[in-house]
């Protein structure tokens, strides 16, 4: 049994970095622009299809094993810069002084053209390129073989994104912008702030880290149409469950379903499915702001 | 009366769809200028990684059917819609289709659900219907339709003939494990594999029934535990990029080394995942095709059709080309048999499908029929996987084709119940396996 | 029905009938597209309050759950869909208990929750629902009369289009009223709503179990139109497809959901013949022009166009 559940806390550890890579960027977007920004999927798609496009070619490069991590975040960074600033400029700023409810329709609308988009360039079928977990290799635990990728790798870099971001927001006078953006929007801006750029720094930095997130899952599976779509909901999920633009409790949240996840594989797997939507009922139930979230300010 | 903007636009607009919108005039029996097929299939989403080469497959075809005479001296034209959307999409499409668009048969769908919803409302709209790829028994088990046939077999030969490989080749092991998408086909699957399991070798420990999400991406959890439990067999009816998926991260934790892996759809996978599958692995094919399908792979046909797949799409054709190459040569054979027997008249919808149920046809890889029923007969293919230096993807060895009678289960009996009546006596009556030819 | 939102509603169901008199396909389209409006009617009392559901498709598939399992035992429509309301209502009050406490990205996400838990339910729970093979519906009688497709496909459509004008016309008087009036305070300044002594969770609990109730007709609609359901009803897409709807059509009428909805119902159809492998994109395009360029939705253009010819001298 002890053994088991050793099992199932290095099962879900893994996924658990994954769902944080991914959650962490809409949390940071939503905390500071309070858009739930539903083409973070896509974004997280398109940085997967990107990295493994970019591992193809490096893998026909004599640097091949060597160039497979490093690929990935060249991905990230390029899908990110690239098309974090066109979604802001283009479509976000141009709608911050509607209705909330547009905003979402927005990213909504362009979630559906995304998806479109990408299967006209990467096609339907599946596209599996896993040099970077081919580079790392298999570790075994007792009986069990592991790849590296996913004990060490995916774990450290998540890790790593938490405690870097921790820093940056609360030791860097940009960090500390955002976090000010984040908790009063207009006491910031009376106090100086360019809140546009804020926005579009903070949504810039969101794409790259979903398309992070897709780039590190892209070596451990495969690309298909519609990869996006389940993502997005659980990074909703986690958001929600975080409380607003809390990174920690966004951290706090993957690690809960990712763990919650892989227990309920081992003794109930039927339940595995609706793991993380339990989990955010309950912490809702008794944090209704989330985890570390706390009440706005009320008008009156 | 004021004349309102949305009064005006609507006339123009409708003034303008008048064309698009009207009935298209088609008199049955008259000779058409041209058949209008209607195809319904998955163009977005994951189950497009099948529906796309469906499509491809119906363009070539067609194309390379028009360059003959087309059928019956008739060109044929195919309107192509997704199935994607989902069902209130899909029946409102078939309606258009036959109503507006004057198809004359329609050819659907991957979806089980779509099939199972189009068959009833092509009896009402008297559309004569082919379902060319999906895999519930349940159309023709629990209703009859004069209007629909099925071109391919259904799930319960296609697992039950992978299950009798398996005891065939491997009779002694003991414990086993289920791995399948979380959907009507994985669970129904499983319940034709277990009901059959049971009858013929019971006794058999089921270690571990998973079923992850439908559309998965990661099964690590899956795999963990299937290391620990360390079952003799892991039988996996998943498709697609989640069989994909599935291989790699097993073979990445060398799960192949410690269980046989029997998996019943693998044909479709076999170009992608190359040769990351081991060799052991038992392999089915969902019917009697394979592009190096061991009877007909030197026929001028099919390595034709192979050819000019390829050289068009850049992929080898797999189980849902060889299924739409079986419809429309079924649909082909259909009108020309109803063709002679009506004295070289064109036929009406009722003679097409009349003449459809009996019809024994030939296709790309070999022969099959129709049954009374509406429901397809047609061999099962089921392999091992073997590494060979011609190929850069595993080959299939000792591959053996049963016939219908020994894994189909008759007209008017339900699978899942005629799989308890199996005995050891149908493992042994298989035919005797085929060695892989370079 | 107020002048203004008469004459368009009139022609609204006269272009209908004509269209489907002329294109017999169009019946059923049009039936679900009303059908799906009656849901978005419910999705626009939210919104007046600023909170948007995520999670409405639970109801749709409620109710056309409910039809499903009903039909064996019961054969008459007219009984068929009171108990689609009333199944949705009573699973909405249970689940507004709950939701009505939150507010925003909560709401939101609470109500996805639910949706999502639902249509693994009608997945996994095989033996009952067939997962994803749906469940058939056998055409039911209509006040007693088993008709045959072309007459039932004709009743449906009026019987729609009936609901439609009528349930209309009630959410434009529940709108009008003390406590529809209540539900814009909720989006704009709740404490003072409170402080006036109206209890904002129980104004929005009934905006909510309303919503339910006409989402769950909506569902019942579709069941007993389509024949077939399946547990894609309540998938977190379709719930987002209604808010669609919403906003395409416009929150400033009660009208704006049934326009919406034919409008995105024919735009797919079309959008989906002309490129079948790009009609997600293109509905996606045509959303992101109504909201960047006409905010209001359609039926604010439509305004629009009627102010500026009625201001003129």
């Amino acid at each position: 049994m002890t053994l088991l559940l050793l099992l199932a806390i290095l099962d879900g550890l893994a996924y658990a970095a994954l769902v944080f890579m991914v959650a962490v960027g809409l949390t940071l977007v939503f905390g500071v622009l309070r858009v739930l920004n539903i083409a973070h999927g896509s974004f997280f798609a398109i940085g997967a299809y990107v990295a493994a496009t970019l591992g193809t070619a490096a893998a026909a490069t004599a640097a091949a094993p060597a160039l497979a991590l490093p690929v990935l975040l060249l991905a990230a960074v390029l899908v990110g810069g690239a098309l974090g600033p066109v979604v802001e400029k283009l479509l976000l700023s141009r709608i911050y002084v509607k209705d909330h409810v547009l905003q979402l329709l927005v990213t909504f609308a362009l979630f559906m053209v995304l998806e479109d988009v990408q299967k006209l360039i990467w096609g339907v079928q599946p596209i599996f390129q896993d040099a970077a977990v081919k580079a790392l290799g298999p570790v075994e635990v007792g009986d069990i073989v592991y790849t590296r990728y996913q004990l060490f790798l995916l774990p450290g870099v998540a890790a790593v994104t938490l405690i870097g971001l921790m820093w940056f927001l609360r030791r860097t006078l940009t960090g500390r912008v955002i976090v000010a953006v984040t908790h009063d929007r207009e006491a910031a801006t009376a106090m100086g702030i360019d809140a546009q750029r804020v926005y579009l720094l903070t949504f810039t930095f969101g794409t790259m880290l979903a398309a992070l997130g897709g780039a590190l899952a892209s070596p451990t599976t495969s690309l298909v149409p519609g990869i996006g779509v389940n993502m997005i909901v659980l990074s909703f999920a986690v958001v929600a469950t975080a409380g607003l633009g809390q990174i920690e409790g966004a951290a706090l949240t993957a690690l809960l379903i990712g763990l919650g996840r892989s227990v309920a594989v081992y003794f109930a797997p039927e339940f595995e499915v609706v793991i993380p939507y339990i989990i955010m009922v309950v912490v809702l139930l008794v944090r209704p702001y989330g985890i570390f979230g706390s009440p706005e300010l009320r008008r009156v | 009366m004021r004349l309102t903007r949305r009064a005006a636009l609507s006339a123009a607009a409708a003034t303008l769809a008048v064309p698009t919108i009207l009935p298209r005039n088609a008199i049955a029996q008259q000779r058409p200028s041209e058949l209008r097929l209607g195809i319904s299939t998955f163009l977005s989403g994951p189950s497009s990684v099948f529906g796309v080469p469906g499509r491809n497959a119906a363009d070539l075809l067609i194309e390379q059917l028009n360059a003959s005479g087309g059928i019956g001296g008739v060109p044929i034209r195919s309107v192509v819609i997704d199935e994607a959307p989902g069902v209130d999409f899909l029946l409102g499409e078939c309606r258009r289709l036959a109503q507006n668009e004057g198809v004359d048969v329609m050819l659907a769908s991957i979806s089980s659900g779509s099939c199972l919803a189009v068959a009833p409302l092509a009896e009402q709209l008297r559309l004569p219907t082919i379902l060319w790829d999906c895999g519930t028994q349940r159309i023709f088990e629990e209703n009859s339709f004069r209007y629909a046939v099925r071109t391919q077999a259904n799930a319960v030969p296609e697992i039950v003939a992978p299950l009798l490989y398996l005891l065939r080749a491997r009779p002694e092991f003991s414990t086993l494990a289920v791995v399948n998408q979380d959907y009507a086909w994985g669970r129904d699957s499983w319940a034709i594999w277990k009901g059959a399991m049971d009858a013929i070798k019971p006794g058999v420990r089921v270690v571990a029934e998973l079923f992850p999400r439908f559309g998965a991406t990661d099964f690590s959890t899956e795999i963990t535990r299937l290391q620990a439990l360390r079952p003799d067999v892991i039988f996996s009816a998943s498709w697609g990029g989640e069989l994909d998926t599935f291989i790699r991260q097993a073979a990445e934790r060398r799960l192949f080394e410690r269980s046989t892996f029997v998996l019943p759809l693998a044909e479709s996978s076999l170009e992608r995942v190359g040769k990351t599958l081991p060799p052991g692995v038992i392999v089915g094919a969902r019917g009697d095709h394979w592009f190096l399908h061991p009877t007909a792979r030197d026929t001028e046909l099919l390595k034709n059709f192979t050819e000019a797949y390829r050289r068009r799409f850049n992929l080898y054709p797999i189980y849902p080309t060889f299924h739409m190459a079986q419809a429309l040569y079924g649909l082909k054979a259909g009108y020309e048999k109803a063709i002679a027997a009506n004295g070289g008249r064109w036929p009406s919808r009722e003679q097409l499908m009349d003449t459809m149920r009996g019809l024994e046809f030939r296709h790309l890889t070999g022969t099959m029929k129709i049954r009374d029923d509406g429901q397809g007969l047609e061999p099962m293919l089921v392999g091992v996987t073997r590494h060979v230096d011609s190929y850069p993807f595993p080959v299939l060895d000792q591959m053996i084709l049963y016939p219908p009678e020994l894994v189909m289960n008759p007209t008017g009996t339900k699978g899942v119940e005629w799989v308890r009546l199996l005995t050891p006596a149908a493992v042994r009556r298989a035919p005797a396996p085929i060695a892989w030819r370079a | 029905m107020e002048p203004r939102l008469a004459l368009p509603a009139a022609a609204g169901v006269a272009l209908v009938v004509g269209l489907a008199a002329a294109a017999p396909w169009l019946k059923f389209v049009f039936t679900i597209a009303l059908a799906k409006g009656l849901a978005v009617l419910g999705i626009l009392l939210l919104l007046r309050a600023g909170q948007v559901s995520f999670g409405h498709a639970l109801y749709v598939a409620v109710g056309a759950y409910t039809v499903a399992f009903a039909r064996p035992g019961i054969g008459e429509l007219l009984v068929l869909l009171p108990l689609s309301v009333a199944s949705a209502t009573a699973v909405g009050f249970l689940v507004g208990l709950f939701v009505a406490r939150y507010r925003d990205i909560f709401f939101g996400m609470l109500n996805l929750a639910f949706s999502m838990v639902f249509y693994s339910l009608l997945e996994k729970l095989y033996t009952y629902t067939h997962g994803t093979d749906g469940i058939r519906v056998d055409r039911p009688s209509f006040a007693g009369i088993l008709l045959d497709r072309v007459p039932y496909e004709w009743v449906m459509l009026a019987l729609v289009l009936a609901l439609s004008l009528g349930l209309g016309a009630l959410a434009r008087v529940f709108l009008a009223s003390p406590l529809g009036q209540a539900l814009p305070a909720i989006k704009t300044r709740e404490t003072r709503l409170e402080f006036a002594g109206i209890s904002a969770r129980r104004v929005l609990l009934i905006a909510y179990v309303a919503s339910a109730a006409l989402a769950g007709l909506a569902g019942g609609i579709i069941a007993v139109t389509t024949l077939h359901v399946t547990p894609l009803l309540a998938y977190w897409t379709h719930s987002g497809e209604l808010v669609f709807i919403a906003i395409l059509g416009g929150g400033g009428s009660v009208l704006g959901p049934f326009l919406g909805a034919i409008v995105f119902e024919l735009v797919r159809v079309y959008a989906s013949a002309a490129f079948p492998d790009a009609w997600q994109m293109i509905l996606g395009a045509v959303l992101l022009g109504i909201i960047l360029f006409a905010s209001r939705g359609l039926w604010g253009l439509y305004e629009d166009l009627v102010s500026r010819r009625g201001a003129r001298p």
